[in-house]
């Protein structure tokens, strides 16, 4: 049985219908891999898997059971990387990782959280107490990218997590994904470039674009 | 395992706007009549037939605009924060657009009562305004009225305006009572002791029935003005819906 | 996990005050304003003593809630624009307890200090020596609802154009009771009236914010992130 997965979800955005009737379904160890061009809906999936969005039809489910029924444990299980690194130029980089495993309260989180090794895994432990500030746009996304590794969680959804990393850290985050998996993670991954990782599955949300027929219908809509 | 949720369905069986639109097309023109008698009889009745006040003779008549406006700027504010629950709550598209279209009726209703409360006072007071407790909760209430409209009206998409003004509507609701007891609280401390209060002996009954003839048409012509406006909404919707057509076909 | 939220909500009180530490000049910036609205008072009225006394509590009052007004903007709109916001959102500490954290430093770093600036500027306004108490009594119970009502209106406008206006227009008449209530407890010490019954309804107000307040931000941090 698949560990995550939705079921015919529409997604209604300002009067636009992003997509319609889109399922999907994610196995332990896997990784479903977003494409479609620009306004298809990429990050507005993540962000209905994520829970920040609510879909206007159709379920989410995580072992089974609907997301939103228990959203405080499911967030518990789920890390998000959106395109917003979320970097305070006042906080250094440990104590950005030191805040949020604070707040990664799910049971079972190892309580001394990993700071060095999470830095470590994306080459950023030479930064550690420096501020937010004086990182660049590629430390910054490292910095961002940490915060998977520093408590476990089962899902990663990442929203164009290439964004800004040069070659060597892609390298790294795909070790990362590589090492998620192999320990039964699943993986989430929007991208609008041409890559294709192992053993992937492709959702093309081209597939599933209501919008280009028929945009905002009353009578499903309303 | 997979229950689908079911809102849309929902959303279509109480809130399809085309229903709307025909059940309002019979409606308005009626509403129209009703609201142009009533207020024919009444404003004849307040300000010809009915008789002056013994003690504050034919300004009197203010009342019958003045009160009136004061019921319906109360009433206008429980019914767009009524629908403004049934719209976050629900996700009824349609109690969106009543909440949002009865916000500046009922803002002018409020500046009606508050208009007609000046020019009342006069004669009463001998100034336009007093810091009475009663004019300065409707002040407050105004002030509520234009937050409303101004954050429905913020947001570039329409949907964020009607869920972030629906919780102010709400949050609006439950200090309606404590603004209105802490303004009464504030007034009573500082009353001056010249101020003649409006509570006069019990109301006569040759004033009472053209004030609630009054209060019917208000009502009627919010109605009235509330499909209208509905329906202006609507037509908006369509509007941006064909415009996205237009882009995305 | 109930010792995990403790410590969640703990570390989102720490590191409010420590980014508030860090930007000294953006704390500093609501009591700066507090002492130039008051100070301006006697240039409007004239430096005459009985009139300034007078006019002292509703002066102080004034100025306290404008600056709180005005420091607002700092309690969500930079975690919204950093995109800080969606993860506090996503994490599993409940979003009612998360105001209540960003409330207590907001609080901690703008009402705490406001109160200490009071009674000097209660001096320089020749207030009676009987209503410092009352004054700095009633600052204490009323700028935590200050904090608590204007969360929900900072919270409503993130992503609204005009924002800072906007939060002026929703918060202001939410305020009214607290300067009434706040104002009469000091006029009562000073007039030597019953000072209790405008402080308990500013501690009830207090309560009644305490329970809503967090619960309709909540839902407007909700539609922000959406």
């Amino acid at each position: 049985m698949s560990v995550f997965a939705g079921h015919r979800l529409t997604c209604i955005r300002g009067q636009r219908v992003v997509f319609r009737d889109l399922s999907f379904e994610v196995n332990a160890g896997g990784l479903l891999l977003l494409v479609g061009a620009n306004g298809s809906g990429k990050t507005s999936l993540l962000r209905l898997m994520a829970g920040l969005l609510a879909p206007a039809a159709g379920v989410i489910c995580w072992d089974g059971d609907d997301v939103r029924r228990d959203a405080e444990t499911f967030r518990g299980v789920m890390r998000y990387v959106g395109h917003l690194d979320a970097v305070k130029p006042a906080l250094t980089v440990a104590e950005h990782l030191r805040f949020w495993a604070a707040l990664q309260i799910a049971p079972g989180s190892p309580a001394q959280p990993e700071v060095t090794t999470a830095l470590e895994a994306f080459g950023i432990a030479h930064l550690a107490e420096l501020p937010g500030r004086f990182l660049s746009a590629g430390q910054r996304r490292r910095l961002a990218l940490a915060r998977l590794l520093l408590v476990p969680a089962r899902l990663w959804l990442l929203d164009e997590p290439r964004t800004a990393l040069d070659t060597a850290a892609v390298a790294r985050l795909d070790a990362a994904i590589a090492d998620h998996r192999r320990t039964g993670g699943v993986v989430v991954l929007s991208s609008h470039a041409g890559e294709r990782p192992p053993e992937a599955t492709v959702l093309n949300l081209d597939d599933f674009a209501a919008a280009a027929t028929e945009a905002w219908g009353w009578r499903e809509a309303w | 395992m997979f229950a689908p949720s079911g809102q849309v369905a929902r959303m279509s069986r109480f809130a399809n706007p085309n229903r709307f639109l025909r059940w309002s097309d019979r409606l308005v023109p009626w509403l129209a009549t009703v609201t142009g008698v009533l207020f024919a009889v009444g404003l004849y009745w307040a300000l010809v037939a009915s008789p002056p006040d013994y003690q504050q003779g034919e300004s009197v008549r203010i009342m019958y605009v003045h009160v009136p406006a004061a019921w319906m700027a109360l009433f206008c504010y429980t019914a767009m924060a009524g629908a403004a629950a049934v719209g976050l709550i629900w996700k009824h598209p349609l109690a969106d657009l009543i909440a949002k279209a009865t916000a500046p009726i009922g803002a002018a209703f409020t500046l009606l009562a508050l208009v007609t409360g000046a020019l009342w006072g006069k004669p009463m007071w001998g100034t336009w305004w007093v810091w009475d407790a009663r004019l300065t909760s409707v002040l407050v209430l105004f002030f509520l009225y234009l937050g409303y409209i101004a954050l429905n009206s913020a947001f570039d998409e329409p949907g964020r305006g009607a869920r972030a003004s629906a919780i102010l509507a709400l949050v609006g609701l439950v200090n309606v009572p404590i603004i209105k007891f802490s303004v009464d609280w504030w007034y009573t401390l500082h009353q001056p002791a010249s101020v003649i209060r409006l509570e006069g002996p019990a109301i006569h009954a040759s004033m009472l029935w053209p004030l609630l003839l009054m209060a019917a048409a208000f009502t009627s012509y919010y109605f009235w003005v509330l499909a209208v406006r509905v329906r202006g909404e609507i037509m908006a919707h369509k509007i941006r819906a064909l415009r996205l057509r237009q882009a995305y076909g | 996990m109930a010792r995990g939220v403790v410590s969640a909500t703990l570390a989102v009180i720490r590191r409010d005050l420590r980014l508030a530490f860090r930007h000294g000049s953006d704390s500093l910036g609501a009591v700066v304003f507090f002492v130039l609205a008051v100070v301006l008072f006697p240039f409007g009225v004239g430096p005459g003593q009985e009139v300034l006394a007078r006019i002292a509590p509703g002066v102080i009052w004034v100025a306290a809630l404008l600056a709180a007004m005005l420091s607002l903007e700092r309690l969500f709109q930079t975690d919204f624009e950093d995109g800080s916001l969606e993860l506090l959102v996503l994490s599993p500490l409940p979003l009612s307890l998360l105001v209540v954290a960003k409330v207590l430093a907001h609080w901690l770093t703008t009402g705490v200090p406001l109160l200490l600036a009071s009674p000097v500027l209660a001096v320089l306004l020749g207030l009676p020596t009987e209503g410092f108490g009352l004054l700095l009594a009633a600052l204490a119970l009323g700028t935590p609802s200050l904090s608590l009502v204007g969360a929900v209106g900072a919270a409503l406008v993130l992503g609204a154009r005009r924002g800072g206006v906007l939060v002026s227009l929703l918060v202001l008449p939410l305020y009214i009771p607290i300067l009434i209530f706040g104002v009469a407890a000091v006029d009562a010490a000073i007039t030597g009236v019953a000072a209790r019954p405008p402080i308990l309804l500013l501690a009830g107000f207090l309560a009644a914010a305490l329970a809503l307040a967090p619960w309709a931000a909540a839902a407007a941090l909700r539609e922000a992130v959406a």
